[in-house]
């Protein structure tokens, strides 16, 4: 196997990280900024050769690397993408530089390890999503957890200690069972942890259904999915916006993108006769968590409960095993990216200026920040999945896969309609109409350049994916023409 | 230019329009605002007229523009079709647009916002184009979300009054109701026909036929009806039909002009195009239609008698605009789809004079829009009372006119038609007439003439306070210096759109008639059907539909309806207030347009917000935060605690706790071997 540019996605962003530290310290944050900056910026463009390079008539796995890592137990370094990961993995380090835009004048202190723990986890991410080794995937996916942990507890909020603890504990269980299901499989596969092999290795059905639940124990708490989504509120209600960026851009994504990688592959027979719990608990993160959202009084909670209710699309078009529902809860996961990104860089524009994450202190906003005002409704309507924004076409092409299935999913998961554009836009109106709420919002500056650069950056981000899906569609297709067509194989003897 | 790039340019030029005013006009001025939006609109309708003339002369197009998105076996695409269905509503939409945008000069001189409306009606345009000229399913809903979005952008215009931003976020919840319905329609026709485009799905329509789907377990349904019944949910939300008619009467919030042209001529009146664009469908299934017919003969009567309580002057024409909607409604469930084209139409052009007269008397008062507080305007703008005058005629429906033409064949529709339903329809829809001629005339005498009461301070009559409650907030300030002068004729920006849509209101019907429902206008656009057919038997050319129409039943009671309120509001003007107050509940029931604004806030606003703080309360914050998440980590914490006791640091504590560990072990392996 030749090549490295997978490996430059991961190891720039970690390099630069280690780099911030080295020459970054609270008198001269300026340095380490910049340097974080670039960093962020080389991270991308390592990523953009798999997009350009990446071939679209191939389900297959690309860009490989392999390198003995453990040979004791046959653990390699086997990196690869395919056409559910590559887009992730630009997703990733694309907010990335989001994130160090975003943080300028908004932390002050600890900047550099601030910085270096979001290049390093990065680079973790991407290495999470490029793993074709399991020790090496549950490696990156454990490390992860550590630079966030710190996101929360160092730069978070008041009770960002108890969030930080039930952030770490929820994801540190469920991922403990999923390392015993890779144990388990090693000795099924004969000694290896390549995921790939796993896909093949026949399996009875009771071995199927507890390596699925082993393994969703680990992504449903990731997704979240409900009822193991409560950490996920108080997460982004005390992590800083940068923080809640990325835990809502990218992280969730990572619960999704190993129900597609391990548990349907992996345990396809266990995966069909657990649809209706997956698509049940699905419905009820579309519905139940849809009203939730409805009475929240704190914008953070709101949306992270919008989110759940999002990523409820994401784990129904999977389980619904056809193209449309998969290709859907995959746009969706992309989607889902640069919105809630956008959602929570808004809030982080007013909170910055108001230190107040409530509705009710707010009321008028668009009279004293016009500009602002627009790009959060554009984006609160991409949010209620409005056409040619990027929120319509996940939500759009799971309601056109689940009615094939069954009408009454298409039904419940078609009330985000109304229930969607409730939550969001009756945030809208609290927040940016009406008279000037109080003299604090009357003093509002609107929004500056350097805020200008992610808000345009994701609206533009927004408006594209959702005018002209179809270059993300036929990087997908073909992965997900592959997968389906194994799932549909039975492995019992 | 070939069709294809004149449809791109009709399509798109609004596009540019609206991005140039919006991106630019906070810097280059109110100027250039309204004269690149206008321009673009002026395009787009010169575009519209030339492809107007080819498709006259034979031409069609059906083509794809690019390809959004490619999946398993199927492939979505952005593309026109263009026939004469088409091509009519292009140059109406165009048209009226155009006026609008004229017009906006003069009714929004002294708004801040002027750059940024003129961006919003010219993205209006755009997207009502993207909806008409759609070849395909995931067009059709992003026009019709997208005209959505401008209409709550509009409605909410003057975000600071509380009224618009409650009345925005109505209409575009009310629409989502909607939309769900509408998208569980494309869902289906999706799953059967496994394209979204409209060709293959029309052409193969007949084979479905009898194919049944199973939406509750045990009763089985026709898809297509099931189909249909979605997709006229949607309609029901966008053309405001009982009962999702609540948005459009609070609507009105929004600056007039953006009343005339999205909610009255052009937007609400995209349901009744989407259903005769599918009429190849909707022919397929009688339950669909008699559902159409019930639900249009429903809004038509029952909302024509609100219009008559009202006294907000816009709020009038936007319950009668309701009241037409269900006649073309009630149109398309006759299968008399070419009938309610037709009535959509004419009514374009008279309900925006309507709307376009009602602010002409807007801004000459001052932002007064009560009508207690006019009264004998006709003599101070006779322009605009001459126009609204005949706005009022072609509403009630009176020869020669061009409601009459439309109005009548509707009715006549409802006569022939076959459809379940149909003999219901007709009797509200006659009802309706009488209820409509008294409305009409009510606004004409009422606010033109009779008594001047714009001169008075206060609320002088306070016979008709009630139900008036809801929209004086916000508005009452700007009549304060009215009272000094009299009110004069408004500029021409304002008077000449008025003109240019009063020409059509008069003799457009008299033209269009015979073409378009007995001639073979509509060519295979909308599919022919029995009702049409019927009624050709009886149709010998416009003269003779006028001078039929005096010996006709709808003549007289229209007539009757005027009549009724020439005698009350110009004979009788102390009359309206005794009926009000001997009819008690009756009239208490149409001022608060039958509780329905008070039911939905209740039952599905209040009702959702108290089900979702219920569930946020008990569900995630005491069943699974507190009992499951903090209950374990309290349980693993006491267990802790217990645990914890037994490390007491004596040795022989421990050696004590070994010496029975080993004995129990030993005990249970002896036990294990000798059993």
């Amino acid at each position: 196997m030749t090549g490295m540019t997978i490996s430059l996605a991961i190891w720039v962003p970690i390099a630069f990280g280690v780099a911030v530290l080295a020459v970054g310290n609270d008198r001269n944050p300026a340095l380490g900024r910049w340097t974080a900056l670039a960093g962020s910026i080389l991270g991308f463009l390592a990523c953009v050769p798999l997009w350009t390079g990446f071939d679209l008539k191939s389900a297959g796995m690309q860009f490989e690397e392999m390198a003995p890592w453990i040979a004791r137990f046959n653990v390699n370094y086997h990196l690869g993408v395919d056409g559910i990961s590559m887009p992730l993995i630009l997703l990733n380090s694309f907010m990335t530089i989001l994130v160090v835009v975003a943080h300028w004048e908004v932390i002050t202190e600890k900047v550099s390890q601030y910085l270096a723990a979001f290049l390093v986890m990065s680079g973790l991410i991407n290495g999470t999503f490029a793993a074709l080794d399991a020790i090496l995937f549950y490696v990156f996916f454990e490390a992860m957890l550590i630079p966030m942990f710190l996101i929360i507890g160092v730069w978070g909020g008041p009770n960002r200690v108890y969030a930080a603890v039930k952030f770490f504990l929820y994801t540190l269980l469920g991922s403990l069972l999923m390392l015993a299901a890779f144990i388990y499989l090693y000795w099924q596969t004969n000694g290896s942890f390549e995921i790939l092999d796993y896909h093949k290795v026949p399996l009875g059905i009771t071995a199927q259904v507890l390596v699925f639940l082993a393994m969703f124990m680990s992504f449903a708490v990731k997704v979240p999915m409900w009822p193991v989504h409560t950490w996920l509120p108080d997460a982004h209600v005390e992590a800083p916006t940068g923080g809640s960026v990325i835990l809502a851009a990218i992280t969730l994504k990572i619960g999704g993108y190993g129900f597609l990688r391990f548990n349907m592959p992996i345990a396809p027979d266990a995966s069909h006769a657990l649809s209706g719990f997956m698509i049940a608990l699905s419905l009820v993160a579309v519905v139940y968590i849809g009203l939730v959202a409805l009475a929240q009084s704190d914008m953070k909670k709101l949306i992270a409960y919008s989110s759940i209710s999002h990523m409820g699309f994401v784990t129904l078009g999977f389980f619904l095993f056809n193209g449309d529902g998969v290709l859907g809860g995959l746009i969706q996961m992309v989607s889902h990216g640069f919105i809630s990104a956008a959602m929570f860089l808004c809030v982080g524009v007013l909170y910055d200026r108001m230190h107040s994450r409530q509705i009710s202190d707010y009321g008028g906003v668009a009279n004293t920040m016009p500009v602002f005002a627009a790009f959060f409704v554009l984006f609160a309507m991409a949010n209620s999945g409005l056409p040619a924004t990027s929120g319509f076409i996940g939500e759009f092409m799971v309601v056109m896969g689940a009615i094939k299935v069954n009408f009454w999913y298409a039904f419940l998961a078609g009330t985000t309609l109304v229930f969607g554009a409730a939550y969001t836009l009756w945030m809208v109106k609290r927040v940016l109409y009406g008279e000037v709420a109080n003299e604090h919002v009357a003093a509002l500056k609107d929004v500056g350049r350097r805020e200008l650069v992610f808000l345009v950056l994701l609206a533009v981000c927004v408006l594209a994916l959702g005018v002209y899906p179809k270059p993300l569609a036929d990087v997908m297709n073909p992965t997900i023409q592959q997968l389906l067509a194994h799932i549909a194989e039975s492995k019992l003897q | 230019m070939d069709l294809y790039t004149l449809c791109l340019v009709a399509a798109f030029a609004p596009l540019a329009g609206a991005a140039a005013a919006g991106f630019l006009g906070w810097k280059l001025g109110r100027t250039f605002a309204h004269t690149v939006t206008i321009l673009s609109v002026a395009v787009s309708l010169a575009a519209s007229l030339v492809i107007f003339g080819k498709v006259a002369d034979g031409a069609t197009l059906d083509q794809t523009v690019y390809t959004w998105m490619t999946g398993e076996n199927w492939r979505l695409q952005v593309g026109f079709l263009i026939d004469r269905l088409t091509v009519t509503m292009m140059v109406v939409v165009t048209f009226v647009s155009l006026m609008v945008h004229v017009y906006t000069i003069g009714y929004m001189a002294d708004d801040p916002g002027y750059q940024r409306f003129f961006a919003y009606i010219s993205l209006f345009t755009f997207s009502m184009m993207m909806l008409v000229m759609a070849n395909n399913f995931v067009q059709l809903f992003f026009g019709w979300e997208a005209v959505g979005l401008v209409s709550y952008l509009l409605i909410g215009f003057w975000f600071k009054r509380p009224t618009a931003v409650y009345a925005n976020l109505k209409a575009f919840l009310v629409n989502r109701v909607g939309d769900f319905g509408f998208l569980l329609g494309i869902g289906f026709v999706f799953a059967a026909f496994g394209t979204l485009d409209y060709a293959p799905v029309f052409q193969a329509a007949p084979r479905y036929a009898q194919m049944l789907v199973e939406i509750v377990p045990g009763s089985e349904w026709s898809l297509v009806t099931v189909i249909c019944i979605g997709l006229f949910i949607g309609a029901m939300g966008k053309s405001a039909q009982f009962p999702l008619h609540v948005w459009l009467p609070d609507s009105m919030e929004g600056p007039t002009p953006i009343s005339a042209l999205i909610h009255a001529a052009t937007m609400v009146t995209a349901g009744i195009f989407m259903v005769s664009r599918m009429s190849p469908l909707f022919e397929m299934s009688q339950a669909a239609l008699s559902f159409v017919i019930v639900i249009g003969a429903i809004t038509a009567f029952f909302m024509a008698l609100i219009a008559i309580v009202q006294t907000d002057i816009k709020r009038v024409v936007a319950y009668s605009t309701l009241s037409q909607l269900g006649y073309m409604t009630m149109a398309l469930g006759a299968s008399a789809y070419s009938a309610a084209i037709f009535h959509l139409m004419t009514h374009a052009f008279f309900k925006a004079v309507l709307f376009l007269g009602a602010g002409s008397v807007i801004i000459a008062l001052h932002h007064e829009q009560d009508m207690r507080k006019m009264g004998g305007l006709r003599k101070y703008m006779p322009i605009t009372y001459a126009t609204v005058l005949i706005g009022a005629l072609a509403n009630a429906g009176l020869p020669p006119f061009a409601g009459f033409f439309s109005k009548d064949s509707i009715i006549e529709a409802l006569h022939l038609s076959a459809t379940p339903g149909a003999g219901f329809a007709y009797a509200l829809a006659l009802a309706g007439v009488f209820v409509g001629g008294l409305y009409s005339f009510r606004l004409v005498f009422f606010a033109f003439h009779g008594k001047e009461r714009f001169a008075e301070g206060g609320h002088g009559h306070d016979e008709h306070a009630a139900g008036h409650d809801d929209h004086s907030s916000g508005k009452a300030v700007a009549s304060g210096d009215s009272h000094g002068h009299a009110p004069h004729e408004t500029p021409w920006v304002v008077t000449l759109p008025l003109i240019l849509l009063a020409i059509p209101s008069v003799f457009i019907g008299w033209f269009a008639i015979g073409p378009m429902l007995y001639g073979d206008w509509f060519g295979k656009a909308i599919v022919p059907t029995a009702t049409l057919a019927e009624m050709a038997k009886h149709f010998h050319g416009a003269g003779a539909m006028v001078v039929h129409a005096f010996t006709s039943l709808p003549f007289w009671l229209a007539l009757g309806g005027a009549a009724t309120a020439w005698y009350l509001y110009i004979v009788r003007p102390d009359l309206p207030a005794i009926i009000k107050a001997k009819s008690g509940f009756l009239a208490t029931l149409l001022e608060r347009k039958y509780y329905f604004d008070e039911f939905n806030d209740w039952f599905f606003a209040g009702g959702a917000r108290k089900l979702g703080h219920g569930l946020w309360l008990w569900g995630d914050r005491t069943i699974i935060d507190g009992i499951m998440v903090n209950g374990t980590a309290k349980a693993i914490g006491w267990f802790a605690g217990v645990a914890r006791r037994t490390q007491t640091g004596f040795v022989y504590h421990y050696a004590f706790t070994m010496i029975i560990g080993v004995f129990g072990l030993l005990t249970w392996m002896f036990w294990r071997a000798g059993g």
